[in-house]
């Protein structure tokens, strides 16, 4: 393997829960617990789970938005925790992020082209004089038209605000981008578009990707590597390939016999899962996910498996591997 | 832009008639009149001086024939006589009504930088212990009445310690000029001031802490963040400018009362301004005043209401007026 831009160890992630007349805290919401992993330059890993398995977290203690409990974050070789609060503004370039909404995720008072070029000044990558030329090139790179620079984020479509938010990201020439759901909320038809887009830039820019998703068949077509999480931990984590032909762990295999297939004909196995994800806040003991899965031992209720690795990279925390 | 501005006079128009209607049935059916009011205690009218007085005043007319007549001369700029002053309505006003906004206006302008302040901060650091004491501080501070805040801000700094004067605008017996009168005003005005900035600044702050807490959980907040900007730039630039626009109306509704006085504060104080002339006014049965003054205000909440939606166009880029 070649070496590892990002690479995570041991995260942590607890978010207190406070209550009472002194708002002490009376337990912890355990969103990321425990999760290692390294993505390789020019490299795509996907972190796919359902809602609150902590996918968004590990993306936003990456980019330290939200405090890591312990364990580290290391970007080449710095540790993104020890950086002074002046050190990880001078990062957070090089790091970008790209929200699921892109309604929400654009100041609704700012010309597009001010949002797109903020950043860039403030971080003296460009004069302020040819602002203007590099927001209009990072325009017409992501599908967009240079004109759109005064239009306001209210007057483009769901899909254009995505790019004009992937634009964004991209002005500051960063090495990583972590993509919270980045189409998640689009239509399948521009979805397309967007993966496309990022396929493409990827490839121009040699950019790194973590891909946060719920949608396989989108993790499918992006990823190089793909991680499953469930109730802050991850289960599986392998290439891409080895995962979607040989899924090892029960809810990696559930997850995949969801996946629609626009095939009428073609009969398949299902496996359905019960009930609920636990909560984050008391997660079961034993290995998280026994209380829904279908092959559930006595041993599972007791002893926490360990990821470990089955050969080839494939990681895979379940006792019955 | 100007086509709407012209357009949502024109709608007011209507609003203005009907005002002026509720305005008129209110005081013309409250019972007894300025001749009632002056001519009880002690004096023993008969009856027919009371009708012949009536009709001096042309009270006893039917109300359709004296509002037209009220009506007809307001539209000429003519609100008519204070019975209280013997002078005409306009001119009554005009001589308290600058006072009263002086007082006003210091107050508005305390209030709404106090809470940005206070509210802005209390917001970025939600649940810290300045923001817990702050909720309960302005809480209190909401919960007191005026005549209660007022007469003991009055003890404790004008009885007890003797920092500021009791009441009134001047000082009495000495004639000051220019510099000398500003610094003699404001001193007589540092009482009302705290206790009318006390009373207003807590709803204020818990606008400013709402909206604040509601823009800085949006993704943008969370993406200017990420771009590595600073947190001044994040909260003032990106966070601030976006929490505003709901306060905007709410800043434009308080426009006019910076005309409307503070009855009880300005009493308390004895500060000559039209808060305090309204409850005279009202004691003496000085209808024509009221009538007016009540009609101005309600022409001035109207026009605050257009310029409110007017300002949140030019502020809000998806609001457009057309």
């Amino acid at each position: 393997m070649t070496k590892a831009l990002i690479t995570v160890e041991n995260l942590k992630t607890y978010f207190p829960i406070r209550a009472g007349v002194f708002r002490r805290a009376v337990g912890h919401v355990k969103a990321v617990d425990d999760v290692s992993f390294s993505i390789a330059k020019g490299r795509t890993l996907s972190i796919v789970g359902e809602s609150g398995s902590g996918k968004s977290t590990v993306g936003r203690s990456i980019l330290r938005l939200v405090p890591k409990t312990s364990g580290n974050v290391k970007f080449h070789d710095v540790d993104v925790y020890r950086l002074s609060k002046r050190e990880l503004r001078k990062l957070r370039p090089k790091i970008q992020m790209v929200f699921q909404d892109p309604y929400s995720s654009l100041n609704p008072r700012m010309k597009v082209g001010a949002a797109i070029g903020e950043a860039l000044i403030d971080h003296g990558l460009a004069d302020p004089k040819e602002v203007r030329e590099r927001v209009e090139a990072v325009l017409v790179q992501t599908g967009l038209e240079p004109y759109h620079f005064d239009r306001y984020p209210h007057e483009f479509s769901g899909g254009q605000r995505q790019r004009i938010v992937i634009a964004r990201a991209l002005a500051l020439n960063p090495e990583f981008i972590v993509l919270d759901e980045p189409v998640s909320a689009l239509d399948v038809s521009i979805q397309a578009q967007i993966l496309n887009l990022l396929a493409d830039l990827r490839e121009m820019h040699g950019l790194t990707y973590l891909f946060i998703s719920h949608d396989l068949s989108v993790v499918e077509f992006i990823s190089d590597e793909v991680a499953v999480m469930y109730l802050g931990t991850i289960v599986e984590h392998a290439s891409r390939d080895e995962l979607f032909a040989h899924p090892l762990h029960p809810y990696t295999k559930a997850l995949l016999s969801a996946v629609p297939i626009p095939d009428p004909t073609l009969k398949r196995e299902r496996i359905v899962l019960k009930g609920d994800i636990p909560s984050p806040a008391d997660p079961p003991r034993g290995c998280r996910f026994h209380t829904r899965c279908p092959f559930a031992e006595d041993r599972c209720r007791e002893a926490v498996p360990e990821l470990r690795d089955v050969g080839g990279g494939h990681r895979v925390a379940c006792h019955l591997v | 832009m100007f086509q709407y501005i012209i357009r949502r006079l024109m709608e007011s128009v209507p609003t203005i008639i009907g005002a002026s209607i509720v305005i008129f049935l209110a005081f013309s059916l409250a019972p007894g009149d300025v001749i009632t009011a002056n001519y009880t205690g002690g004096m023993n009218l008969t009856e027919e001086r009371k009708a012949e007085l009536r009709e001096l005043y042309g009270l006893n007319k039917p109300l359709p024939e004296r509002y037209g007549l009220w009506m007809g001369h307001v539209l000429q700029g003519d609100f008519g006589q204070s019975y209280l002053y013997n002078k005409p309505v306009t001119d009554v006003i005009k001589t308290f009504v600058w006072n009263s906004f002086l007082l006003s206006a210091t107050v508005l302008v305390l209030q709404w930088m106090l809470a940005l302040v206070i509210g802005v901060f209390s917001a970025v650091r939600q649940y810290s212990l300045f923001d817990s004491l702050v909720t309960v501080l302005v809480f209190v501070a909401m919960s007191l009445p005026s005549f209660f805040l007022g007469l003991l801000l009055l003890k404790l700094f004008a009885v007890d310690y003797r920092i500021f004067p009791l009441g009134g605008m001047t000082s009495t017996g000495v004639d000051y000029q220019g510099l000398q009168h500003i610094l003699d005003v404001a001193y007589h005005m540092a009482l009302p001031v705290l206790t009318l900035t006390l009373l207003s600044i807590g709803g204020t702050t818990r606008y400013f802490r709402m909206t604040m807490l509601e823009v800085v959980r949006q993704d943008y907040i969370r993406t200017a963040r990420a771009k590595g900007l600073k947190e001044r730039v994040v909260i003032f630039k990106h966070a601030l400018r976006n929490a505003l626009l709901p306060l905007i109306t709410l800043f434009a509704l308080e426009l006019p009362g910076l005309f409307a006085g503070a009855i009880i504060t300005e009493r308390i104080f004895n500060w000559p301004g039209i808060g305090r002339v309204t409850l005279d006014g009202l004691y003496q049965r000085d209808y024509p005043l009221m009538m007016g003054f009540t009609l101005i205000i309600a022409f001035l909440t109207i026009l605050a209401n257009i310029l409110a939606d007017v300002l949140y166009g030019v502020a809000d880029p998806r609001v457009r007026h057309r």
